[in-house]
């Protein structure tokens, strides 16, 4: 109900409240939602990493789980903030990718990274070795999220504008509310869906235990190869 | 409201491409949903087939109760 109401309000205030930017006009309200994804994706990907750090403390197959619905709803958030970014590339500067910024094509390594994690877990058919080895890779990968976040601000030459610093940034007050609405929106449908996921698989599982202590092994249908937990 | 309103708004050259990016993240929404939603009813119906299994096996064992009761008193009277 709170996801509902926040991205309600982040859309009345992205197309009634915040002004048309003076340099870009009304393509710049593409920023709210493009922003939005890419930062909640990356913060995704690097929860999946902690995630995935209780995993192999613990043994716990649940946060194996919890990182695997993570970095699964990372993904699809990172490829809508990537369309996103493509569709406002096209209409500000005229093509869809740009081959020279920094960012861009930080982005687009992190989510090629990201992308062989399915491919990883489906490659491995024990499902302890599994869990282990991605776990593995989901650290590795996640510690590689701020590390280029941090190359990238570095980086000299770039197209992105740098609108969100340390210190203030230079968004105007009514644009930074309605940025900060967005982000708390999109925040919000990340952790209900990963919620609603979860639930998901885990009633699936439970489902699959109850069936076979209650019918036996025949009941159950063998599992076929999975990139997801089992 | 917003649909309403969107008659209001600038849609000039930029809107397809603003209209464009928030449809297409609207759509990946839509479809994971559905996505969910198919496997959501599928998990209900293996539920509701277990329960249906399971009344199932409940008669089976209290039957072969009820048809020994009587065998049991005309025991009994002996």
């Amino acid at each position: 109900m709170a996801t509902i109401a926040t991205i309600t309000a982040a859309l009345v205030l992205v197309f009634f409240y915040a002004p048309l930017d003076s340099d870009q006009g009304f393509v710049q309200k593409i920023f709210y939602i493009h922003v939005p994804l890419a930062i909640v994706s990356l913060c995704g990907f690097v929860f999946g990493g902690l995630l995935a750090i209780g995993h192999l403390r613990t043994g716990d197959r649940s946060w194996d789980m919890r990182s695997y619905v993570a970095i699964h709803m990372s993904l699809i958030f990172g490829i809508a903030a990537l369309v996103a970014g493509l569709i406002w590339a096209k209409a500000s500067w005229g093509h869809w990718w740009v081959w020279d910024d920094p960012t861009l094509v930080s982005f687009l390594i992190v989510l090629l990274l990201f992308a062989t994690y399915q491919p990883l877990r489906f490659s491995i058919e024990d499902p302890e070795r599994q869990a282990r080895y991605a776990s593995a890779f989901a650290i590795v990968a996640a510690a590689f999220v701020p590390l280029n976040f941090i190359a990238v601000r570095l980086a000299q030459g770039f197209v992105h504008p740098r609108v969100l610093t340390l210190t203030g940034g230079n968004l105007p007050g009514s644009m930074r509310l309605t940025f900060l609405v967005s982000l708390a929106g999109i925040a919000l449908l990340f952790a209900a869906l990963w919620k609603y996921e979860l639930a998901a698989k885990n009633a699936r599982i439970q489902l699959r235990r109850l069936r076979r202590e209650l019918l036996g092994e025949d009941a159950v249908r063998p599992l076929r190869r999975s990139a997801a937990p089992s | 409201m917003i649909l309403f309103a969107a008659a209001a708004l600038p849609l000039h050259s930029a809107g397809k491409y603003v209209a464009g990016a928030y449809i297409v993240f609207v759509v990946m929404l839509l479809v994971y949903l559905t996505i969910m939603s198919i496997r959501t009813s599928r998990t209900e119906r293996e539920l509701a087939e277990l329960r249906e299994e399971l009344a199932l096996r409940r008669r089976q064992v209290s039957e072969p109760e009820s048809q020994t009761e009587p065998e049991r008193e005309a025991v009994g009277s002996k």
